[in-house]
């Protein structure tokens, strides 16, 4: 095993780690800081994938206002009910299982099938030659034009239903 | 393709992060031998002007404090497609200039409606 | 990489991480005399020549005193808290060029990396505010949460009219764009902008509501004591020092300036260290003579003003770059 390789093993086994401590906290809000680890962490895998610009959005934008966000509603809500009341249903083991089930089906399956896409223009080089962030400039405003402009929309309507959410409320 | 890549310049980052981690902690733990450690219930309560506390400290707050972190994860979104917009704006020229106009004028649309229907009034 | 290039990147990274401990350290004896003399007064004068041994003294002090944990408090957020504002104050140094070609980390996304540790250090403060399960530090905690994501917003789109003009979000890049004019001039708005974002992003006057005294007591750090409450306070000040950093590197040519004779590269050094401590005294003197804002004016003033400056900025970079 490589280097690199063993960075990854470490990345998929803390990731799922971590992912278990999420859902697996009493307080909501200690869920909330083991997800900001599983964030960072998820940051650091895509440095290894040499995409710095993503793992930059991926603390902005996930680390930085959408886990802000969630601790918000959190705080909303009475914490003292929280922790008295049953966390998981009594399926929970039947649940679990069958999700053991597709993980196995699933690492079976993609070992026999994936294949590897043929490699694009942007290789490791290419894009550490100009940088992460102009690669993702020059393509996404020029090949994927329509795709952002569709973003803004998405955008505004996130905008007006956040508004409308809280109004009905108030 | 995972497993090939290591972003050696991001070393430092890692060594100061881990550094600036152990100088926190070290000036907590250190002082665990010789700093005082005499509690007492009156001590340990929470500070309230010296009245002992009154119900529920974490009350429910404002819903305003939920839109404007509703609002920061959209505009923190758009903020993010403005940087490689600006980083490769020689390479876009006028054509990316006027496609980001039209980004920015559709959510001026949401930034007027949210203006108007008052989230940025804190009574 | 080599075993040996790594343990010089090692060295290279503890010992500027250290000198700059030091400085932050001795920050705060430079604001007590800053303002003291705004006031007429001396400031610190009795621990060693002018009160120049104050810092350790109080660090000392701090050292011996008792930590107290309030016992309704969650304590592992409680003890981390403090610990990620460290984290996320000190380690935004890594990316600011301190001389020609030199930053403890070169990275592309300069920028942005400092943005995504200034949005981490928030949680610090909302984290140890919920933690002490005290009204203040509550009401301080999210209060200053709601202040700093405002800001930051107005912080970034000022910065994205730099990043334009310079090509890159490498700050190294940024400074070698700087070489026929400091972006200040062009960037007039963005600097205004970024500047008063940066003081309310570090909770510094007037936007330092989360520890308004006269209503919140300390705000978020009113339950913590001795050295965990030391830590806070370290976190704030390496915030200062990196948006003045960020502040001289984006919009003052950060280490240009003509070479000052018999000091070689570290000529860089002096003009950024100067431009730097300029930008703290600024920040000094802002303390020395702002009352504090009110919070509906503070959230109006992000929102409705900054924002739409910031984006008007962009505008206008973009049509002056055009034509």
């Amino acid at each position: 095993m490589t280097l690199p390789q063993l960075f990854f093993l470490y990345f998929a086994v803390s990731m799922t780690g971590l992912s278990l401590l999420v859902v697996t906290r009493r307080n909501p809000v200690h869920s909330v800081l083991w997800m900001l680890v599983l964030f960072l962490h998820i940051a650091a895998l895509y440095l290894f994938l040499n995409a710095e610009f993503l793992a930059a959005i991926q603390i902005i934008v996930y680390a930085g206002a959408i886990l802000v966000l969630f601790l918000f509603v959190i705080m909303l809500l009475n914490l003292r009910r929280e922790e008295t009341e049953r966390m998981f249903q009594d399926q929970w083991p039947v649940g679990a299982g069958i999700g053991v089930v597709l993980a196995v089906f699933f690492v079976v399956i993609v070992g026999k099938i994936a294949v590897l896409a043929p490699l694009g223009e942007y290789s490791i080089d290419a894009v550490q030659a100009e940088g992460h962030i102009m690669s993702i400039g020059k393509v996404l405003y020029t090949k994927f034009l329509l795709p952002f402009e569709i973003a803004s929309l998405i955008l505004l309507v996130a905008i007006i239903g956040a508004v409308v959410l809280a109004k009905k409320r108030i | 393709m995972p497993g090939t890549y290591i972003p050696t310049n991001y070393l430092p980052v890692a060594i100061i992060m881990v550094f600036a981690a152990l100088v926190g902690l070290g000036a907590v733990v250190a002082g665990i031998l010789v700093r005082p450690r005499r509690p007492y219930l009156q001590k340990l309560i929470a500070y309230e002007s010296g009245n002992p506390p009154v119900g529920e400290p974490r009350y429910r707050f404002s819903v305003k404090f939920y839109i404007i972190a509703m609002l920061f994860v959209v505009f923190d979104v758009e903020a993010v497609f403005l940087y490689p917009w600006a980083v490769a704006y020689d390479k876009l020229g006028i054509f990316g200039f006027v496609e980001m106009m039209l980004f920015i004028f559709i959510l001026l649309i949401g930034y007027i409606y949210v203006w108007k229907k008052g989230a940025f009034v804190w009574e | 990489m080599s075993v040996s290039a790594m343990l010089l990147v090692f060295i290279k990274t503890i010992l500027v991480v250290s000198v700059f401990l030091i400085h932050v350290m001795y920050v705060q004896y430079f604001e007590r005399k800053v303002i003291g003399h705004m006031q007429s007064r001396m400031g610190p004068m009795r621990v060693g020549w002018h009160g120049l041994l104050q810092p350790i003294a109080d660090s000392i002090k701090l050292f011996f005193k008792e930590d107290i944990i309030p016992s309704a408090a969650d304590r592992p957020i409680f003890y981390i808290a403090p610990i990620i504002g460290v984290i996320a104050g000190v380690s935004s140094v890594a990316v600011i060029p301190l001389w020609e070609n030199f930053s403890i980390a070169n990275l592309n996304v300069g920028i942005l990396y400092i943005l995504a540790l200034s949005s981490i250090a928030s949680y610090s403060v909302i984290l140890g505010g919920w933690a002490s399960n005290s009204k203040y530090s509550f009401l301080g905690g999210l209060r200053s949460s709601a202040q700093v994501i405002s800001y930051e917003i107005a912080m970034g789109l000022s910065l994205v009219g730099v990043m334009m003009m310079a090509g890159s979000a490498n700050l190294n890049d940024i400074v070698k764009a700087q070489a026929n004019g400091w972006f200040i001039v062009p960037q007039i708005i963005a600097f205004v902008v970024f500047f008063i974002s940066a003081l309310a992003e570090t909770n510094r006057v007037p936007f330092d509501l989360p520890e308004a005294e006269t209503e919140l007591v300390s705000g978020f750090a009113t339950e913590y004591s001795g050295m965990r409450w030391a830590l806070f306070f370290m976190a704030e000040y390496a915030g200062m020092f990196v948006m003045s950093g960020l502040a001289a590197t984006c919009f003052l040519g950060g280490w240009s300036g003509p070479q000052i004779p018999f000091m070689g590269t570290m000529s860089g050094l002096i003009w950024f260290l100067m431009k730097l401590y300029m930008f703290i005294f600024i920040y000094f003197w802002i303390r020395a003579t702002l009352p504090r804002y009110r919070y509906d004016q503070l959230m109006g003033l992000g929102w409705k003003i900054f924002i739409p400056l910031a984006l008007l900025n962009i505008v206008i970079t973009g049509l002056v770059k055009i034509l």
